[in-house]
């Protein structure tokens, strides 16, 4: 059984984040490119498609996916930003600021499509 | 944890045995002052003389009693009973992590070492080969960049928290690990130093600083307050720009 | 060539891509949240991308970054989580990548030549 005690510091569920949603997203990345090639069937086809992603259920896992991918990306700004720049004072900042602007974006799509 | 009243106990579990083995519980005073190396001598010179541990200086300076206190690698001498010993009075002590044990809480540190000596962990002198003396001191401004890069990793003495705290380890067990990783970063940055070139080639790829995923454990454990974190992005940044520069030879 | 050089390489790809994806997931995320104000639709969509080269560009450079950014990374689980380690696991992973990248520009042409 794995233990959890000693793995709770910020940067380690930092890196639990975006592991997690970057295995996601790659698994997502096959399904996206082709539900956006039924353009190539001609714009009904794609209008079709849009169509079935107005459904509820859709739509969260459209926010789930938005907050992944916001996720990823502040948290790899994070670990460019102590690879390349040697950022290590800040670090857990940088955890906290990530996870506020994951949120952010999240909620902002939110509102847009509510 | 509360000031103990008298005749109260802890109930310390132990782990007996090699790579297979038990658990085993004992019961020990609680005292006001005490340490977990404390706990642990009790328990050998009290009950149990034939538990196996390791120490030395018992003051922090030598690093040979880390073992795993309550799931969190430590260094028992300067672990104070009150900080780990929960309010049900209980304390659960293994072996490090990531090393083979040999007995009790005391494991083989042999694969720790020979990952230092396979990431150049010697230093080697450039104008004095084979270990010889150079003739002269070696002049290294305190205020150099590379100074103080080498400064901010040098007090590393090997007890190997960061080794049994880093999940890379135990997932890839020809990771170098934190701490010879983190030696190697000190040497690269030692201006005496003459084979940077090869201590380069040792640590890249995934055996080396390429796997670290930067989750911090090892620079959230140190009881140094060392942080090999920063040096592995030190040796990853230096071979990104080496490679892509061509400067690899 | 040594396994460890081309495991650095991998390395290095890895985060070249990143660096590019930064740019182009801030860009993507700041479409999303612009583009589904109002909802979706195919003759919107179309209006943007339809004979536009910059934005075919612009996709096409994502969807290499991004197909090889997944494939090295699910690389890297596989070998920590599976122990699938070795020269012909990492060939076939960026087989790929760069398969699942040519799929995300076929998918841009599509919107591009619609």
């Amino acid at each position: 059984m794995m233990d959890l005690r000693p793995r709770s510091h910020p940067t380690y569920l930092a890196f639990l984040v975006h592991r997690i949603s970057g295995l996601l997203l790659a698994l997502f990345l096959p399904l996206h490119f082709w539900a956006l090639g039924s353009a190539l069937r001609g714009e009904e086809a794609l209008e079709g498609f849009l169509r079935w992603t107005d459904q509820p259920l859709v739509k969260a896992a459209e926010f789930g996916l938005v907050v992944l991918l916001a996720a990823h990306l502040a948290g790899g700004l994070r670990v460019l930003a102590l690879e390349f720049l040697g950022w290590r004072r800040r670090q857990k900042d940088l955890v906290a600021l990530s996870a506020g602007l994951s949120l952010a974006v999240g909620l902002l799509f939110l509102l847009d499509v509510l | 944890m509360p000031t103990p009243e008298r005749g109260a106990t802890l109930e310390v579990s132990i782990w007996r045995g090699g790579a297979e083995g038990a658990m085993r519980t004992y019961q020990v005073p609680a005292r006001e002052n005490q340490t977990v190396l404390d706990i642990v001598t009790y328990i050998q010179r009290e009950l149990d003389p034939s538990l196996a541990y390791r120490f030395a200086c018992r003051v922090g300076m030598c690093g040979s009693c880390a073992m795993t206190v309550n799931g969190r690698a430590r260094w028992t001498c300067r672990t104070h009973a009150s900080r780990v010993v929960g309010p049900d009075g209980k304390l659960e002590l293994r072996p490090l992590a990531n090393l083979p044990v040999i007995r009790d809480l005391a494991t083989d540190m042999a694969p720790f070492f020979d990952k230092w000596a396979k990431a150049g962990g010697r230093f080697q002198p450039k104008d004095a080969k084979d270990g010889a003396v150079p003739e002269e001191f070696a002049v290294v401004p305190p205020t150099s960049k590379q100074r103080q890069e080498a400064d901010a990793g040098i007090e590393c003495i090997g007890c190997g928290v960061c080794y049994a705290s880093c999940d890379v380890v135990a997932w890839n067990p020809d990771y170098l690990g934190p701490a010879a990783l983190n030696r190697a970063w000190t040497l690269v940055n030692d201006v005496r130093d003459g084979a940077r070139a090869e201590r380069m080639e040792a640590v890249a790829g995934d055996a080396g600083c390429h796997s670290c995923h930067s989750t911090q454990s090892c620079t959230e454990r140190c009881p140094k307050q060392l942080d090999p974190s920063a040096s592995i992005a030190g040796l990853k940044r230096r071979l990104f720009w080496d490679t892509l520069l061509g400067r690899r030879g | 060539m040594s396994a460890a050089r081309g495991q650095v390489h991998l390395w290095i790809v890895q985060r070249v891509t990143a660096m590019l994806l930064a740019v182009a997931v801030t860009v993507h995320l700041v479409t999303i949240l612009l583009a589904v104000r109002g909802g979706l639709s195919a003759a919107e969509l179309l209006g943007r991308l339809q004979g536009n080269a910059a934005w075919l560009c612009f996709y096409a450079v994502f969807a290499l970054a991004a197909g090889l950014h997944g494939a090295i990374g699910l690389r890297n689980i596989a070998g920590e989580s599976l122990g699938w380690r070795g020269r012909g696991f990492d060939l076939a992973w960026l087989g790929i990548g760069l398969l699942t990248a040519l799929f995300g520009i076929r998918a841009a042409w599509g919107l591009y030549a619609a």
